[in-house]
């Protein structure tokens, strides 16, 4: 209560929580199996696809995964080689078409995130955790986010009105 | 632009993360109310509210005057707009990526229709 943004039109809206000091968790619900959305987050082209979307304006430049308990993967971000950042970490655990966790390991504060995926009736409620080890660093990683809103919210409608013109003509 | 200062950031998430003080900010969003209507509603000594109404006028959320003898609490301005801005800025990232996964999503479950699964 309080949190949560009251204007959610998505039909399979986002909803965040900020559980404790130091845990978010997003929650989400995919209108297909549990194999087929674990799928698309554990097969690089795939994730390459959604992970960093057009919209947000840094592309998704490589991506390595290693996916089994103990794998590693790595992530690169950027418009070119000179400006980009990359992003890893190891998978504690594996557990196909139900569960990942793995480590955020560049910036030393990172959060551990643990992703399930619980089939009912033919759709997968997918659940985020983000947990932080300590309030502060989970406060650094939002006071992080500051800056480039009103171009994130521009390139929001951008592709809202996108997804909205490619939904009519389907 | 919204300026999102850390510590008080805190103090509203701390504020927020107990259920009466949530029901307080509920209540005088609705109507102003004093400390005594308060206990009253929540079923509590005079005491144990003006401990929760502090916590909320300390993380900005509350903001209370007093006339006379009854000290009335209102909605502060800070705080919870912030709160809001900042989940909402987290969750909309979310949201793109999980539209763009939706759309991966739906065209892997067509392939598994073509190829009879």
């Amino acid at each position: 209560m309080g949190y949560e943004e009251g204007k959610a039109t998505t039909t399979n809206g986002t909803r965040v929580e900020r559980t404790s000091a130091c845990e978010l968790v997003v929650t989400r619900t995919f209108n297909a199996p549990a194999r087929i959305v674990f799928a698309a987050w554990t097969t690089p082209e795939l994730f390459m696809r959604w992970w960093a979307p057009k919209s947000t304006g840094v592309p998704m430049l490589a991506c390595d995964m290693n996916v089994r308990t103990g794998g590693g993967y790595r992530v690169v971000f950027g418009q070119d080689a000179s400006s980009a950042m990359t992003f890893f970490g190891k998978y504690l655990e594996v557990v196909p078409d139900a569960r990942l966790v793995w480590t955020n390991e560049e910036g030393g504060k990172g959060a551990v995130t643990t992703v399930t995926f619980d089939e009912k009736d033919g759709k997968t409620l997918l659940i985020l955790r983000e947990l932080y080890p300590s309030k502060e660093a989970l406060d650094e990683a939002f006071i992080g986010m500051e800056g480039g809103t009103p171009e994130q919210f521009a390139q929001l409608d951008e592709l809202l009105e996108t997804l909205g013109a490619s939904a009519a003509e389907a | 632009m919204v300026q999102f200062s850390s510590a008080r950031l805190d103090a509203s998430f701390a504020a927020l993360s107990d259920a009466t003080r949530r029901g307080v900010l509920e209540q005088i969003g609705r109507a102003e109310a004093s400390i005594s209507d308060l206990a009253d509603a929540f079923h509590m000594t005079l005491t144990g509210m003006k401990k929760h109404v502090g916590v909320l006028e300390r993380a900005g959320l509350v903001v209370t005057e007093k006339v006379g003898r009854v000290r009335t609490c209102r909605l502060g301005g800070l705080g919870l707009e912030d709160e809001a801005a900042w989940i909402a800025r987290y969750r909309q990232s979310w949201d793109v990526r999980f539209d763009a996964l939706d759309k991966v999503v739906e065209e892997l479950k067509a392939k598994e229709t073509r190829n009879g699964l």
